[in-house]
């Protein structure tokens, strides 16, 4: 708790410190760790592995673009791109919650390049292979309320940084809630969870319509930041960044993404002084971790106990079976 | 005995397998049944056809009066309905007492409170601990519940099938596998619970000790059929299930 008061405290001391780079690359990582938390909702707690979160991401972007371009005003840039993208988890989520696993993650992926196509090809509206540009850092206005000024890259990170800190707090109350609880017996076991009288269909349509909310959230803040929002970000390779930073961090531990979104951010930063290949060797250290630590980065902290334990007393870790488990599981009939 | 469950003529073919070939059952409360037969007479089936995890090619079924037969699980789990699994089926990584609060809370209609967190549900903590004393797990509340011995995740099944509050119970073979001491166990369990609960339970087994030491009634099952059905003493004389338990030394 302390180490946590800790490190929200730097992060708002940021801007006194840094420079212009490690402020854009905090709110790069804010912006990751907003997405990622959002996905690992679905991927962690309720076995949904998506590999379209980038359309939502895209229109969350877009969408801000749109506004701002129109209107001026931050709030309602963001909260625009967040309700379209809230609106299109909602249809995408209709059709594609009643299948799991692989089905799942193709229809996702499907989806995820169906919006990007629409981003090259739609010219008229989404500005083509150019994209939007000129988008304005507007301020931060509630008309007759207030009006603050975000334009400078330093003003602009109080801003994510507040965002993202009530979006990861609001996660962390809905995986500890009842609904969190639900998911996850959800994902252990779909047909026990059915007969325990959950509808197993519109709880995975509510983890996919919050996980798109977010993906929304974390497209929409990168819009201000960018100034322009350009085709690739609705590119699979986008879909796979909260992916890579989960499995990084720990896709059973609720700080996983989080970690994985900083982790992600600092060994691309490295890799690329050295080459523009980056992605590939990228690829091998996810690898090289994901065989080291399989519960992810995270799992070197882990308390070997379950989710409000009396403290003290130690049980075996969640998400590992053990031995006699693994034995159960085949000897019967 | 007022009528509860009712089964009119059902069929279920997979393929060219009649699994299920016109079953027609009466299930009253209060009284304890045992399904019996051999493999692929479709026990299981019925189950899954009962409960909703399987929708019937023809026939009806009516649960306290009310058409059912294409109505979704969980509609009929808060309807009175229940079951546990002849393959373990349990939410492994959450603890035992999680396990428990799922159904309780789902009943409760709390299930999907984002906000609130789980141990603050004071009244579903409770009943969700009344029901691990009950089962006997209480001192296992905090552990994994994929950690638990075989015995003690078929107690939890137990633990999970009666925590929505059933009327009326399906356990697919609740004894198998189990060491002699803790069938006892279950057995004892099961009897307390539809004396002191009113749960009505439909057993499918194959331990016939089991079954006459439980069952008030018997149903006999073969190739989709009810071969026969009547309280146990009858079951125990009729020459044709016999013929299909002890095989051809009978009927020569």
């Amino acid at each position: 708790m302390l180490l946590l008061a800790a490190l929200v405290l730097a992060l708002f001391l940021l801007p006194w410190v840094a420079g212009r780079y490690p402020i854009y690359l905090a709110i790069q990582v804010l912006i990751l760790a907003v997405f990622s938390v959002g996905f690992n909702l679905l991927f962690g707690y309720s076995g949904l592995l998506s590999f379209g979160q980038a359309g939502f991401f895209a229109i969350g972007a877009y969408g801000c673009a749109k506004i701002l371009l129109a209107v001026p005003n931050l709030l309602l840039g963001l909260a625009g791109g967040v309700a379209a993208a809230g609106i299109a988890a909602v249809v995408l989520g209709i059709l594609s919650v009643r299948h799991t696993r692989i089905y799942f993650s193709m229809l996702t992926l499907a989806f995820g390049m169906m919006i990007f196509s629409i981003a090259w090809k739609w010219r008229d509206f989404t500005g083509g292979d150019d994209g939007l540009v000129g988008i304005p850092r507007a301020p931060l206005e509630i008309p007759g309320l207030l009006s603050i000024d975000v334009s400078a890259m330093g003003h602009y990170y109080y801003v994510v940084l507040v965002l993202s800190l009530l979006a990861i707090a609001a996660m962390y109350r809905l995986v500890h809630s009842p609904l969190g609880l639900t998911l996850q017996a959800i994902r252990d076991s779909e047909s026990r969870a059915e007969f325990a009288g959950v509808p197993v269909r519109k709880y995975r349509l509510i983890a996919f319509v919050i996980a798109g909310l977010y993906a929304g959230l974390a497209g929409a803040l990168l819009t201000p930041l960018e100034n322009t929002v350009t085709p690739p970000v609705a590119h699979w390779s986008t879909s796979a960044e909260p992916v890579m930073a989960t499995l990084l961090g720990g896709v059973h531990s609720f700080a996983g993404p989080i970690v994985g979104a900083f982790l992600f951010f600092m060994i691309k930063d490295i890799i690329v002084r050295y080459t523009e290949y980056w992605l590939i060797w990228f690829g091998v250290i996810v690898v090289a971790l994901v065989i080291g630590f399989p519960g992810g980065v995270m799992s070197i902290f882990a308390k070997r106990r379950l989710p409000w334990h009396p403290a003290g007393s130690s049980t075996t870790q969640p998400g590992k079976p053990t031995a006699a488990q693994r034995h159960d599981g085949i000897s019967e009939d | 005995m007022t009528e509860f469950l009712r089964i009119e003529g059902i069929a279920k073919r997979f393929g060219d397998f009649a699994a299920i070939n016109g079953v027609t059952l009466t299930l009253p409360a209060d009284r304890l049944t045992a399904i019996i037969g051999p493999n692929g007479a479709g026990k299981t089936t019925l189950i899954n056809l009962a409960t909703g995890a399987l929708f019937p090619d023809s026939g009806t079924i009516h649960f306290k009066g009310e058409a059912i037969t294409r109505l979704a699980i969980h509609h009929r789990i808060h309807k009175g309905l229940s079951r546990s699994f002849q393959i373990m089926n349990i939410f492994a990584r959450l603890s035992v007492l999680q396990n428990i609060l799922v159904p309780v809370l789902s009943r409760r209609g709390r299930a999907g409170m984002p906000h609130s967190k789980v141990e603050q549900e004071h009244e579903a903590v409770t009943e969700a601990r009344r029901i691990l004393g009950e089962i006997g797990l209480l001192d296992e509340q905090y552990d994994a519940a994929g950690a638990l011995s075989h015995g003690d995740q078929r107690l939890l099944e137990l633990g999970i099938a009666i925590a929505p509050a059933p009327e009326l119970c399906f356990l697919d073979e609740p004894s198998s596998g189990l060491t002699p001491v803790e069938r006892a166990r279950v057995l004892d369990l099961i009897r307390k619970l539809s004396a002191a609960r009113h749960m009505t339970f439909v057993i499918v087994e194959h331990d016939m000790d089991v079954v006459f030491s439980l069952a008030d009634w018997i149903v006999v099952m073969n190739r989709g059929e009810v071969l026969a059905e009547g309280p146990p003493a009858e079951i125990r004389e009729n020459r044709a299930v016999r013929e299909i338990y002890l095989g051809e030394e009978l009927t020569a």
